[in-house]
């Protein structure tokens, strides 16, 4: 163990996103000393390619809007199993965190009378999306970036955590590598924050980059922590899909916020066929009155293709299915027909989302003030991840938090966009500071020199294989695998399948071999995080198994309704003694009274 | 489908060669999409950055053709492939592997200029009010993705390899970024005059040119400091008596 290059800090945050960022922050503004880990340089992580906007109550564009609204709006959106208590704190605590970025440098789009202005989404009552054009979180990671580096945090960039250490049930720290040179590095720490965000590279089509492997789902996993929500994965409605090698890309919601409209083959705007009854009395029937609320109509209600995303991205799929799809398989998303609407169309298209136009223009050849582009649905986002303290965002195991996409509670059986951003910087911060009360509160918990053995020959077990497979060709095979078998819509005997497939690719894993050194060898990397994307793979399998009904992002082919009964609990992952998955059905503390009234209020 | 060859730089630290890969390409393709392949089929350990594959996060930077571009905004349809394309890593900064270079000087770069300042919040609530034409001045400059494509370019680091004395385009931009944010109060004038060596770019806008967000770096972020330098420092009088001096220069 003495081999290794050892850091010692009282705060170790896993991930330099927007939560790992805010928690760095907050921790080390309680005046404890801080490291951010992350497996890129920072400013790259995944954070930094948030759209649409960041959700809070502000209310500068609606005086209508309050942390009620905004409540009982992430409450009917996560289909009631959220953590009240999460919902709650973040509806109350976004508009603080948004203005305290502008205090820290960020620069928003502005109403008329200077203020930060705000924009329509789905599945938000008001315009609410304090945002920059669409490259929101650009804005977000640049202004959290460049504020943490003023303040004396020691940054771990190109670092990957391959396992959490323990003294018995506390945390004790992290053991990683350096990719550059490939050497081991120990961090002892007093408390860790998890911030590494989602698992989208489970699946072949997704909008997530390669550092969504699971990583802090799978670590936590393995250090005996508790996970929920595992079967809500969010399927974005609208991702690119041609040409193929852009398959998946996102495309913003906030093109259908600035007006954008989903047709099928015949011209048809298939999204108010089917409008679900929660949601008919705040949706327009008619195209014109649809069109009045995205150019800021107060009296005007939202266009149904502003409907929460499991819903838009199942309608998609209905279409495509049933042959109204478009020539390589979505529908179309036209921003372009605002032209019959508007003077300078083409101007404000280019003005409002400058980077949808950049990258249809560069990728597919599509000038989207022109033409309609092609859509259809792409993984998006985890809502699932690690079950914490609603308050203080720790795990079951001491001195572990949690936050950001790595956590869960929040968002319950569905994310409302916007509500990721704001969801980093509250949960983030709460994290950072009751991470740094638990340092201050407890001593460095002593390193097992036989944890830290085994995760190293672990991790090096590849070096050691001349398998003849390498690790890209099982991760395709898996990837292929869940978009099959448990995407967008499930059955039984596809999961019961996919679980014995898991199985196989486990065995495969074992075997899989890299070649060349360790300094920076993404093949060696690959076939480290390969085990992550299994663990995950199989959580959300049989958690989706777990929940015989559909709700929120979750869809049954064979129990295509929601049932009342899956509505009271959580299905909670853990790892059993003997090293096996164990789930279990949690029940949803009781609401305290003045939140059901707010909710029925809303409804 | 049809093949074609790229000629990618292997090696480590600076020592290495060309090495020549053909794959299949297929339609939409982009150069990063090619290297992934190969990666994949070929070289499970060749060195690349990249992360959203969409021009957003500035990872993937490198010079294809001999120009810097971005690998995942690079079409294969804008490149000749009866040639092999070559793909090499950015010159100015130290190699690491492969396609992979040590930015790491760009970081120190940014902790070294004093940070955003706000002047006292404009409303009780403590928010500020700020003009949207305001804002779009500053969010050209925000635009940026640090991809350090226009540092590689500067011959001022480039061939030079002053990284001591200029802080180089990126970080004129970011400091444009803050002296023009109306709300900012800190002064980083002297500074770009002595530490940030803003002298010593001569407006070649070869920058400006490399751009992936096409932020007009010379024109609307070099030339302005540029002036604001000009107008602390050498105020008309002096001016007026180097002239006379003969000391102008
Ligand atoms: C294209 C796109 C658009 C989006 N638009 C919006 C939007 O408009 N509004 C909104 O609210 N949300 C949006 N989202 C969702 C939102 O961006 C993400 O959920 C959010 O940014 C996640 O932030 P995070 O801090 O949890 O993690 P990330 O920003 O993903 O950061 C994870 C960090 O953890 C590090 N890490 C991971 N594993 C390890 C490990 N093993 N060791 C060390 N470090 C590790 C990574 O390197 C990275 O630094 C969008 C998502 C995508 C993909
Ligand atoms: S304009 Fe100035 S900063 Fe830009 S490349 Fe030329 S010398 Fe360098
Ligand atoms: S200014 Fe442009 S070229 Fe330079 S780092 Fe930023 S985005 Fe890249
Ligand atoms: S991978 Fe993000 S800019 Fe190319």
């Amino acid at each position: 163990m003495a081999e290794h290059l050892t850091h010692e800090h009282d705060v170790l945050v896993i991930g330099a996103g927007g939560a790992g960022l805010r928690a760095a922050a907050e921790a080390s503004a309680a005046g404890v000393k801080v490291a951010v880990i992350s497996k890129s340089l920072l400013g790259k992580a995944h954070t930094v390619m948030a759209e649409g906007g960041i959700a809070a109550a502000l209310a500068n564009v609606d005086d209508r809007d309050s942390w009620r609204v905004h409540f009982a709006d992430t409450m009917r959106g996560g289909q009631y199993l959220n953590s009240w208590r999460m919902a709650e704190l973040h509806a109350k605590e976004a508009p603080a965190c948004v203005r305290e970025l502008e205090a820290w440098g960020a620069v928003f789009d502005r109403t008329a009378d200077g203020r930060i202005l705000q924009r329509n989404f789905g599945g938000h009552r008001y315009p609410r999306l304090a945002h920059v054009g669409d490259r929101t979180g650009l804005e977000m990671i640049r202004t959290l970036q460049d504020h943490d580096v003023h303040l004396g945090i020691d940054v771990f960039m190109e670092y990957t955590v391959v396992s959490l250490l323990k003294d018995g049930d506390r945390i004790a720290g992290a053991f990683g590598y350096e990719r550059e040179r490939g050497r081991f590095h120990l961090f002892r720490a007093k408390s860790v924050v998890l911030a590494t965000g989602g698992i989208g590279r489970a699946y072949k089509i997704t909008s997530n980059s390669w550092e969504y492997t699971g990583d802090g789902h799978a670590l936590a996993y393995h250090a005996g922590a508790s996970l929920m929500d595992m079967e809500f994965v969010q399927f974005h409605p609208t991702g690119m899909i041609w040409p193929p090698s852009v398959r998946g890309i996102l495309v913003t919601e906030g093109v259908r916020g600035e007006g954008g409209v989903l047709r099928n083959k015949d011209g048809r705007r298939f999204m108010f066929d089917d409008v679900p009854p929660a949601y008919a009395n705040q949706t327009s029937n008619t195209e014109e009155e649809g069109w009045r609320y995205t150019q800021g109509d107060k009296n005007a209600r939202r266009p149904p293709e502003l409907l929460t995303r499991d819903h838009v991205a199942r309608c998609i799929r209905r279409e495509v299915r049933e042959g109204r799809g478009s020539p390589h398989g979505g529908v179309f998303l036209d921003i372009a027909w605002i032209k019959d609407r508007m003077p300078n169309a083409a101007e404000h298209i280019k003005k409002k989302l400058p980077s949808m136009y950049h990258q249809f223009k560069q990728l597919a050849d599509i000038d989207i003030t022109a033409e309609p582009m092609e859509v259809g649905p792409t993984t998006h986002y985890m809502m699932g991840g690690v079950r914490v303290d609603p308050d203080s965002q720790m795990s079951d195991v001491p001195g572990l938090f949690a936050a950001g996409e790595c956590g869960a509670g929040l968002h319950g059986a569905n994310r409302l966009g916007g509500n990721s951003l704001s969801d980093l910087l509250v949960f983030g911060k709460r994290a950072g500071q009751h991470a740094a009360c638990y340092a201050k509160e407890n001593s460095l918990g002593v390193i097992n020199s036989g944890q830290v053995a085994a995760a190293e020959k672990q991790a090096l077990a590849p070096f050691e294989r001349d398998g003849a497979e390498g690790p890209y060709a099982v991760q395709h095979a898996l990837q292929d695998m869940m978009q099959d078998l448990v995407g967008i819509v499930r059955q039984e005997k596809e999961m019961l399948l996919a679980l014995k497939r898991i199985q196989e690719f486990k065995a495969r894993a074992e075997r899989v071999g890299v070649t060349g050194n360790r300094e920076y060898n993404p093949g060696w990397h690959t076939a480290i995080d390969l085990n992550n994307l299994l663990i995950v793979s199989e959580m959300v399998t049989r958690a989706a198994l777990e929940r015989k009904e559909s709700r929120g992002a979750h869809f049954r082919d064979d129990f295509p309704v929601k049932d009342d009964k899956f509505g009271s609990f959580n299905i909670v992952v853990r790892k059993g003694p003997g090293g096996e998955m164990h789930i279990r059905r949690e029940p949803i503390p009781e609401m305290p009274l003045e939140l059901k009234q707010i909710i029925e209020e809303m409804k | 489908m049809s093949t074609a060859t790229f000629r990618i730089w292997r090696g480590e630290k600076g020592a290495g060669k060309f090495q020549d890969y053909t794959t299949e390409v297929s339609a939409g393709m982009v150069v990063l999409d090619a290297v992934h392949r190969i990666q994949a089929e070929q070289a499970n350990n060749l060195a690349v950055r990249w992360n959203c594959k969409a021009g957003k996060c500035g990872s993937c930077s490198a010079e294809i053709n001999g120009m810097p571009k971005l690998m995942c905004m690079t079409r294969l349809n804008s490149l000749p492939l009866e040639k092999p394309v070559t793909i090499e890593p950015m010159k100015a900064f130290p190699h690491v592997k492969d396609l992979v270079t040590d930015v790491s000087w760009n970081y120190s770069v940014k902790k070294s200029i004093a940070k955003f300042k706000p002047r006292p919040p404009d409303a009780p609530d403590g928010t500020w009010r700020m003009a949207q034409k305001d804002a779009d001045r500053v969010q050209e400059f925000r635009k940026c993705i640090e991809c350090f494509l226009c540092q590689d370019v500067c011959h001022v680091l480039r061939d030079h390899q002053m990284h001591d004395q200029f802080i180089g385009p990126r970080f004129l931009v970011y400091a444009a970024a803050l002296e023009m944010n109306p709300l900012d109060v800190q002064d980083r004038i002297p500074a770009l005059r002595k530490q940030y060596g803003i002298g010593l770019c001569n407006i070649t806008k070869c920058c400006t040119k490399v751009c992936p967000e096409s932020i007009t770096i010379t024109d609307n972020a070099i030339i302005p400091l540029k002036e604001r330098v000009v107008d602390r420092f050498f105020d008309p009088m002096t001016k007026l008596f180097r002239v006379f001096s003969g000391s102008a220069r």
